[in-house]
């Protein structure tokens, strides 16, 4: 990734050629000292977008101007290298900031001044002041939609905005968030945006958005004009420091004159907008903070004024909006986890990107969806003219601005840490706009991408990024590419689609999607419209990637319909006003939820129904998960989702099938002991399932008296099945959860099971057998089940073989989960018993949706053959989902049926329609948009190196389940043979002695043999069939991010965690080390490590280890005190303590089961399962990564 | 002229040759309700399956008794099918040939889709073949 110095001929040309009126612009570009400012651009943009108080902060500033120094360099790489990465990488960034750019880019237009150094700038001033305007109205939103609590948090909204929205919905503020932009500037310093080519397109956007408003020239010249003013004034603190706005409205007087005729037009506008704002938050906000900067200057005026007070009332304006009419409200769909997530943000307040996601996972930001704003709708209009295939044909547009520009894009462009910079790019809509106003597409031969640099695999020893995996990004013009859909939701293995069938089979590679669609979000539009537009033929939900053909048509983008606009979407509710159905959230955001009418409903919505079922058999009790079950209910009873009708039951079995009586009016809950398990009936009709609310104390007896009910039982037997099938029953009038606690091999009634491992097989490498069910019980039972809305949950908590695979399938054919803890023992496996406690706490107070569906549609011509996940399919296209989860994974493997040459983009859709806990109906949409491309190379190019593993890994366990684990294996290792050779053979240039990988697809062999080393495929090695079985369900059934950390573990060092490159996570400093080769070179006697493997963290500590970092992160005075089984770390008040604790509770907080921690000396048995993840060295039954290496190479020159 | 067993056998089939070629396309419609979402594949419990095995090797049976041997030897082919059907099916159920999780799979539907048109047309032929047939060895005989 070197790349020269100096700034590149390029963009600077492409800068002056794109100013239309800026001599003053193009001399920025081309200014020498130019970087610097360019360089800061990014990470001030990036604070802007946390709304509080920025005088606070200022060190935070001085940060990332240091880690930008670097980044005009690798522009200039991008640049230099081509258009294509360009137009490949980057841009989606929608923009909140746009708005505010929007004057300042014109003023840079206009300004003709020597302000270069400053001349970015005052966006961020602007940007800043304005911010808490922003944050006011979405808290305003908030508290309207949710909390209903009063305004008075706009009287400081300059300061405390964001907490005042932030303590309506329960978060914890943080104060110190904006240094996220700093850490992301850290890790991803390879980033700058040409700030001059910004300002240009600001200006453009400004002026299309005001013309069809407005009509004519004369309009644009005088914003210009008055915008023009204003940077003037802001230039002058920007230098001084981002705290102040009376600064910026004194100096902005000067230029009241020029501003007022404007202010005033712009005044009812903004009005307009604000008020609105309290029904959207996300947009309108855009759009107030347009506005601001000119208000700001006016402070003393009353046209300004006028504009404050708007600002301050959306309150009225909320209560008067008339309850028919469609509304739009930004609800904060958070869970724990993702609060906990995006807390380094502005957790949800306004439409901030989520960073530590985009850090953590490598994905885009969270908070896509919120992204776009009313205002690139223009810029969607003018450039869709030019890119999309089905134009958009507003005639309100602009044309010649849109020629004014040439086609070149002065995009940054890093392929390979896309995922750092989206937030910079978001504040430059414009810049990417540029691009899309070519057509990203005309761009794509000029040269080769990033990603297809070609990476010798067995020369390069160093191919892991430093710090996570990004997500690639579609080669999408800009306008849609911000508009695309999170790849945390919804992540396609190759983002350019072959043209044709033919064409990805020679790809060798697998087509398909992998689906989180039910996700923790931060932010997530909600929008309730009496009719939801949907394409009349194909049924597809109305989304960004449609095309207006006028105000009264769309044309569907999956099937191609022509469909009518109704005339209830023809208004808009963010803007109140009427025609601009291009406007709509539905058609801004790529991923939203409607709440459904009735008609989207087969019977009323049910109530959230919980039943559990457990086991008290002796074995059971003598593990002693009762007490923890027990306890963690009573803690979470209030906090279980559900509204006054969730309902609660209890069954206990060990021969015999207890039930609980729990009506409300008992003195005590009544047992009643069921013994006919041939014929299980239930003993009586309703009181079984008691309402939560009204029977809560007999519920706290009866969780207070069941750990100590069953002490002294002798019964060893198990009947499950019969307490499966009670449970069935007593379930299926209104569906719901059950979740089954088992610790035994079922041994009574239907169902029961026989132990099928031989021991003596546990590590053989020819056949293992037994990995699909011995009966059909439970799968017949789960269909039953999925057929009456319920879902079974398996918590398996057993110390011997239990035959999972079998009891499994209650889970994966009725939408469940499954939890599987082997060994498991309250005292003598503390560790499984806290993550017990964890798993339990997560999952009891997660989000949940009932009797869901979910459908996944995509363009005419591709099709989806097969699924994978927890869930019953019921039609070609149609998952039936008892219940769903936001921890819950889909795959989905597709083929192209018809060429798809004439047309240049493809999109999928799935809809997930669930009654919510709260007995609401709603449907969430996500739809993602790729390109097609016709070569091999593109197709390359384009490919996602973890969602083809992971899709691989759910094929192969399909392959060991019907075949065997052998060929499974096998088609593994093939996958990576075929799809390499396949590449060498398009590269002709190449050396065929040599192992050559295009650059996205380099680590493909590295995760394929993570995979053969995995629990569910590695043979030779001791693996007992349960937890073999266990891991291919948790591959069938885990989201993409979690999954790539079970195949493909993080390694740090952390002894020497120093204060260099940390981000600021809620007044934390956390380190941030570099990923670690998973082999044991990079082991060291004298260092500590630490592995993340997703549900559990390892704590390696070499011999010779620092005695001082024992003593302080460990707690004891040297290696040999300390104990074999320390599952904590203890709170030492010693900088390497800290750090150590705040990186590991970062890393924890960035998923939802919190794993536990289990620290490993040399001599600790758990040292086997340390070693087994190092998965680039050789063992005595798998090659070593290099090995692997040259045996793929045998493979292809074969 | 005569009644002969073989003639019987004939006859018989020709009846039950019927009743398959009535299954195939039941099956038929089936599998296009379900392409086209008007069914759910939990409701799809193959009723008419293991009646369809039983019927085509009652013709084997009878056909071997009747050393009708080119007959027998047109049918053993599908025999032999069924009989990898029915034991490659899932577990301990035999209504379950066609397995309601994976049915909807669009590789296993296309595949039982055109599993169904073949038996169709070969239930068809053959209910000509045994027309014929009836008819030769009553004339002939």
């Amino acid at each position: 990734m070197s790349a020269p110095a100096g700034l590149p001929p390029r963009p600077a040309a492409a800068a002056a050629a794109f100013s239309p009126g800026g001599p003053g612009s193009s001399l920025e570009a081309a200014a020498p000292g130019s970087g610097a400012p360019r360089c800061q651009n990014g990470p001030m943009q990036s604070q802007m977008q946390f709304p509080s108080g920025y005088g606070s902060h200022l060190p935070n500033y001085s940060a990332p101007s240091g880690h930008y120094s670097q980044v005009p360099n690798k522009a200039a790489a991008s640049h230099l290298d081509n258009q294509y990465r360009a137009s490949y990488y980057p841009g989606y960034y929608s923009a909140p900031a746009q708005n505010v750019m929007t004057s300042v880019g014109s003023n840079v237009l206009n300004a003709q001044e020597s302000h270069q150094l400053y001349n970015n700038t005052p966006p961020h001033s602007g940007g800043s002041s304005d911010r808490p305007v922003q944050g006011a109205v979405s808290s305003a939103s908030y508290l309207h939609v949710s909390a209903q609590q009063s305004y008075s948090a706009f009287d400081n909204h300059y300061s405390t905005s964001v907490s005042s929205s932030v303590a309506s919905q329960g978060f914890p503020l943080n104060s110190d968030h904006y240094a996220m932009p700093v850490v992301s500037g850290a890790m991803y310093p390879n980033v700058s945006y040409p700030p001059v080519a910004a300002g240009v397109v600001y200006g453009q956007t400004f002026t299309s958005q005001s013309l069809p408003a407005v009509g004519q020239f004369k309009e644009t010249n005088a914003f210009s004009s008055q915008s023009t003013s204003v940077p003037h004034s802001l230039q002058q603190h920007v230098p001084v420091g981002y705290n102040t706005t009376l600064s910026t409205v004194s100096s902005a007087q000067a230029v009241q004159d020029n501003l007022s005729r404007n202010l005033t037009g712009s005044v009812p506008k903004v009005n307009n907008q604000i008020n609105t704002g309290g029904i959207d938050s996300s947009q309108p906000v855009h759009s107030v903070s347009q506005n601001v900067p000119f208000t700001k200057p006016g402070a003393g005026t009353s046209a300004a004024s006028a504009v404050m007070s708007s600002v301050r009332s959306p309150a009225p304006s909320l209560s008067s909006k008339p309850p028919s009419s469609p509304s739009v409200t930004q609800s904060p769909e958070l869970a724990l986890q993702e609060a906990l997530d995006s807390s380094s943000t502005t957790s949800s307040a306004s439409p901030v990107l989520n960073n530590y996601d985009a850090l953590e996972g490598g994905g885009y930001p969270e908070t896509r969806s919120v992204t776009s704003s009313p205002v690139p709708s223009p810029s969607v209009l003018q450039t869709s003219k030019a890119s999309k295939p089905f134009g958009y044909g507003y005639p309100a547009l602009q044309p010649g601005y849109q020629n004014a520009t040439p086609p070149t894009p002065v995009q940054p462009s890093n392929p390979g840490h896309h995922s750092g910079f989206q937030h910079y790019a978001q504040q430059y809509p414009g810049v990417s706009q540029l691009s899309s106003s070519l057509g990203g597409l005309s761009l794509q031969h000029s040269q080769q991408p990033e990603s297809l640099r070609p990476v010798n695999l067995t020369h390069d020893r160093n191919i892991l990024p430093v710090s996570s995996v990004p997500a690639p990004v579609p080669n999408l013009n800009s306008d849609l590419r911000k508009l695309n859909c999170s790849p945390d939701s919804f992540r396609c293995t190759l983002t350019n689609i072959p043209q044709t069938q033919a064409l990805l089979n020679k790809a060798k590679l697998p087509l398909g999607l992998l689906l989180h669609p039910f996700r923790d979000l931060t932010q997530l539009p909600v929008i309730t419209s009496s009719t939801i537009v949907r394409c009349r033929s194909c049924r597809t939900y109305i989304n960004p990637f449609v095309s207006f053909i006028d105000q009264r048509r769309w044309k569907c983008n999956l099937c191609y319909r022509v469909n009518d606009v109704p005339e209830e979407f023809m208004y808009n509710p963010l803007t109140r006003s009427y025609g601009e159905p291009h406007k709509r959230p539905e058609v801004q955001n790529s991923t939203v939820e409607f709440i459904a009418s009735s008609d989207y409903m087969l019977r009323p919505p049910q109530p959230a129904v919980y039943l559990f079922v457990l086991d008290v058999s002796h074995n059971a009790v003598e593990a002693g998960y009762l007490t923890i079950l027990c306890q963690s209910l009573l803690e979470n009873l209030d906090k279980l989702p559900g509204d006054s009708r969730t309902r609660i039951g209890f069954i206990t079995f060990d021969s015999t099938v207890q039930f609980y009586n729990l009506q409300e009016g008992l003195s005590q809950p009544q047992m009643l002991i069921v013994s006919d398990i041939d014929d299980i009936f239930l003993p009586t009709p309703d009181s079984l399932l008691v309402n939560l609310h009204e029977s809560k104390e007999l519920i706290k007896d009866l969780l207070n008296a069941l750990p100590n009910m069953f002490t002294n039982t002798r019964e060893t037997h198990s009947a499950l099945g019969p307490a499966l099938q009670a449970a069935f029953k007593l379930m299926s009038p209104t569906g719901g959860r059950i979740s089954v606690f088992q610790t035994q091999l079922p041994s009574l009634g239907a169902g029961l099971l026989h132990s099928r491992e031989d021991p003596n097989q546990r590590s053989s490498t020819k056949v293992v057998q037994h990995l699909g069910p011995a009966t059909d019980f439970y799968k017949k039972l789960a269909l039953d089940c999925s057929g009456q809305q319920t879902a079974v949950d398996l918590f398996l908590l057993s110390s011997q073989y239990s035959d999972l695979a079998s009891l499994a399938c209650m889970s994966k054919y009725s939408a469940g989960c499954i939890y599987y803890y082997p060994s498991f023992h309250r005292s003598h496996n503390p560790a499984q018993a806290e993550k017990l406690q964890k798993d339990l706490k997560r999952y009891l107070t997660r989000k949940i949706g009932f009797e869901a569906v979910m459908r996944i549609r995509c363009t005419k011509g591709l099709s989806i053959h097969t699924f994978h996940g927890n869930f019953f399919v019921r039609s070609t296209d149609l998952l039936s989902l008892a219940n769903v989860n936001p921890d819950a994974g889909f795959a989905v493997q597709m083929s192209i049926e018809e060429s798809l040459t004439d047309t240049s983009l493809v999109c999928f859709q799935t809809a997930l329609l669930y009654t919510s806990s709260k007995g609401e109906r709603r449907i969430r949409v996500h739809t993602l948009c790729l390109p097609v491309v016709s070569s091999l190379s593109d197709v390359y190019a384009g490919a996602d190196v973890q969602a083809v593993v992971c899709l691989l890994a759910n094929m192969a366990v399909d392959r060991s389940v019907s075949s065997s684990l052998a060929d499974a294996r096998d088609a593994l290792v093939n996958a990576v043979v075929d799809s390499l050779a396949a590449y060498m053979s398009t590269a002709s240039n190449l050396q065929q002695s040599m192992l050559i990988a295009p650059n996205s697809l380099k680590l493909f062999p590295l995760y394929i043999l993570a995979l053969l080393k995995q629990k569910a495929f590695r043979t030779g090695t001791s693996t007992r069939l349960d937890d073999r079985v266990y891991a291919m369900c948790q591959m069938k059934s885990q989201p993409l991010v979690h999954l790539m950390k079970m195949i493909h573990p993080n390694l740090y060092r952390i002894d020497k965690l120093t204060d260099e490159s940390t981000i600021h996570v809620n007044d934390r400093v956390v380190p941030q080390p570099p990923l670690q080769k998973l082999s044991a070179e990079k082991l060291t006697r004298e260092g500590a490590f630490l592995m993340d493997c997703g549900s559990i963290f390892y704590l390696w500590i070499g011999k010779n280890c620092d005695n001082n970092f024992i003593k302080d992160v460990l707690g004891y005075p040297n290696y040999a005190s300390v104990p074999q089984k320390m599952t904590q770390l203890p709170e030492v008040d010693a900088p390497s303590s800290e750090r150590t604790r705040s990186f590991i509770s970062w890393l924890r907080d960035s998923r939802p089961l919190s794993p536990v921690l289990q620290v490993i000396k040399d001599e600790n048995p758990a040292k086997t399962d340390f070693f087994q993840h190092l998965i680039e060295d050789r063992t005595e039954a798998a090659f070593s990564y290099y090995e692997f290496l040259l045996n793929i190479q045998q493979q292809i020159c074969k | 002229m005569a009644f002969t067993f073989a003639a019987f056998c004939y006859m018989l089939s020709l009846v039950l040759c019927a009743a398959l070629i009535f299954f195939a396309i039941w099956h038929i419609i089936a599998f296009d309700e379900l392409r086209t979402d008007f069914k759910s594949p939990i409701d799809q419990c193959n009723p008419l399956v293991l009646p369809e095995y039983s019927i085509h090797s009652l013709f084997c049976i009878m056909f071997l008794c009747a050393q009708e041997w080119l007959t027998l030897g047109l049918n053993v082919p599908l025999l032999f099918y069924h009989l990898w059907r029915y034991f490659r099916c899932p577990a301990d159920s035999s209504e379950l040939a066609y397995d309601p999780p994976a049915v909807m799979n669009a590789d296993t539907l296309s595949y039982c889709q055109k599993e169904a048109w073949c038996k169709l047309a070969f239930y068809l032929l053959s209910f000509f073949y045994y027309l014929y047939c009836m008819i030769y060895t009553l004339v002939s005989s």
